[in-house]
């Protein structure tokens, strides 16, 4: 179990900056997971990490050791690929053993803990692994594979890059519980990059969100989801609807329509607020202390399963509200309680 | 049906004609068929010179592709694999004596061998074999090692392995297949290679494409059929022994490197 620190590490490719200067404690035995859109940089620092990237400056730790200069064969972690990166010419049981054989341990010891290790990912029936190719396995269990591989070598840290995007939704679901549970039972420092913000909430103990190779907020998966404090983050996670606002002390102008507001934003602002913060209810709802009203017209309903998408016009923006029942189109009032409602000044 | 026949004929129709002349002792005009038929040439050949320039033929071709292999590998892996400056120049150069007329080019690579005393030598047309198969072999085999996706690799070093034993239990491995492919390609083009031969090489080292020439030339007929049905051989052998290793994507990686 150790700690990961990263120190003001940057990194530019060209006249692209990957990274703009990160710093960041990753506790000791805890997963953390960063998270944000394509070409943020979660990539490129994770890769520093694992020392597959040289950093142009600043320092990385893995435990108490300073291992910026060090190549990626000694920096003891392991990673999980997007891709599996199972080698296609071994076996399953040659994939696992690789690390191990590299370490010259004698093939007695290597046998029981390849044996173990995909006992404890779950890979089902073991007694054809020294025959059968990663190919004959679905992408799950090559996965599965792939983590026993990273898992054996006992690495300090484990590393994963989108490990379960190239998986199908229901596979991902199970899988991102059984490697939550994982984790836990060994207590590995785990650090997880992901894009998809529901995979990052449901896994992570931390999340760490980046934008534009800066890290943006770092903190609990409650506090990432209900405190966001940027516009990014808000808007990143979950389905938002962002609306033009005009903050004074008290008040907030949104669309033409004035409502109650105590924050700290003045001038021209942006409010952000969920699909699924948001209340359709009849237009002769009064207002309510707490919530927020807002009057439009409903114009679509989508049904999308679990629930119903309603497209609400409101001034000159179409707003999106979440309800489990369908509604006629026609004038609504929306309802959504204060806290959940996100303004941030420009 | 008929367009299977025609193909057929179109094939078929050259090579035996070949295979009848070899076996004519004696065929004048206007006789349709031989009027004397043996082994006569066959046993003439295969106890002259025919031999020795299959054995020459054969021991430049194999010379030659130990030598492109022995360059080739570990080049075409580190164009593949490594940021190199000037890399589309350093394939370029190689695509280059094919960008102008052959003649030119080995009548003035003839003129240098001559200069460093390699004319006539089995190391000159060595050299001018090599010039042709480092094209093939360069380029195909950088395709090839495109092919093996680089996690591959980074699995292996991020697990601890060398650069030197991740390129030796990961990316050669899953590049033999095309490694062989390329293998046969350079093969088949030193056993065929004529005018660089011709020019180099004359009139002391003799491959099978200069013999059959010289032969045909000679209006002995026979002996330039036997030479090219023997020829054929391990021309057909070689290429579907190639069909089966030869991926399309290789060479669908050519257009990405």
């Amino acid at each position: 179990m150790v700690e990961v620190r990263v120190e003001n590490v940057r990194k530019t490719y060209g006249k692209v900056e990957a990274l703009k200067g990160a710093s960041l404690t990753f506790a000791s035995g805890a997963m953390t997971a960063i998270l944000g859109p394509s070409g943020c940089g979660k990539t490129t620092l994770l890769r520093s990490i694992a020392g597959f990237i040289q950093v142009d400056e600043g320092r990385v730790f893995l435990g108490g050791d300073e291992v910026t200069q060090l190549p990626p064969q000694r920096r003891g972690t392991a990673m999980v690929f997007q891709n599996y990166a199972l080698w296609p010419h071994m076996t399953i049981f040659g994939n696992v053993a690789y690390g191990l054989r590299l370490q010259k341990i004698p093939e007695g010891e290597i046998r029981r803990r390849v044996l173990k290790v995909l006992e404890l990912v779950e890979i089902g029936n073991l007694s054809d692994v020294e025959t059968r190719k990663p190919a004959a396995l679905s992408g799950g269990q090559q996965q599965r594979v792939a983590l026993a591989r990273a898992l054996v070598v006992e690495p300090k840290v484990l590393l994963m890059d989108e490990p379960l995007s190239n998986l199908d939704a229901k596979v991902r679901q199970r899988l991102r519980a059984e490697l939550r549970r994982l984790q836990k039972q060994i207590g590995i420092t785990a650090i997880y990059v992901t894009h998809d913000q529901e995979e990052a909430l449901a896994l992570a103990d931390t999340v760490v969100l980046m934008d534009q190779g800066r890290i943006v907020q770092t903190g609990t998966p409650q506090d990432i989801y209900l405190k966001p404090e940027t516009a990014f983050a808000a808007e990143f996670l979950g389905v938002s609807n962002q609306l033009e606002a005009e903050a004074a002390d008290g008040r907030l102008v949104v669309a033409g329509q004035t409502v109650a507001y105590a924050g700290p934003a003045r001038g021209k602002a942006v409010m952000i607020v969920r699909a699924s913060d948001i209340h359709v209810e009849d237009p002769a709802t009064v207002a309510r202390p707490g919530m927020v009203t807002l009057t439009g017209a409903l114009e679509e309903s989508l049904f999308l399963g679990a629930h119903y998408r309603h497209y609400i016009r409101v001034g000159d923006v179409i707003v999106m509200a979440d309800s489990p029942d369908p509604r006629p189109a026609g004038a609504v009032r929306l309802v959504m309680p204060s806290d959940r409602v996100q303004v941030y000044g420009k | 049906m008929a367009g299977v026949v025609a193909a057929a004929v179109i094939i078929f129709g050259p090579l035996s004609s070949l295979v009848i002349w070899s076996f004519a002792e004696k065929w004048y005009w206007p006789h349709l068929f031989p009027q004397q038929v043996g082994f006569f040439y066959w046993a003439k050949v295969l106890q002259g010179d025919m031999l020795r320039a299959l054995t020459d033929g054969f021991l430049i071709a194999i010379v030659v592709t130990i030598l492109t292999l022995v360059i080739t590998i570990p080049l075409a892996y580190v164009l593949a694999r490594l940021p190199i400056p000037f890399k589309p120049l350093i394939l370029m150069v190689f695509l280059l004596p094919q960008a102008f007329p052959q003649l030119p080019v080995f009548v003035n690579s003839t003129t240098l061998l001559y200069r460093v005393n390699q004319g006539g030598k089995f190391w000159g047309v060595v050299l001018i074999h090599m010039v042709g198969a480092l094209v093939f072999a360069v380029w195909t085999m950088t395709a090839v090692f495109k092919s093996v996706p680089e996690t591959l690799e980074e699995a292996a070093i991020n697990l601890g392995a060398s650069r030197f034993k991740s390129f030796y239990s990961v990316s050669l491995p899953l590049a033999t297949p095309g490694i062989i492919a390329s293998t046969l390609l350079v093969f088949l083009y030193s056993l065929d290679e004529f005018t660089g031969t011709l020019l180099v090489g004359s009139p002391f080292v003799l491959t099978l494409p200069v013999y059959m020439y010289r032969t045909s030339v000679g209006y002995e007929l026979q002996v330039a059929s036997i030479s090219a049905l023997l020829l054929m051989v391990p021309g057909i052998v070689l290429l579907v022994l190639l069909e089966r290793y030869m991926k399309s994507e290789y060479l669908s990686m050519f257009g990405r490197i």
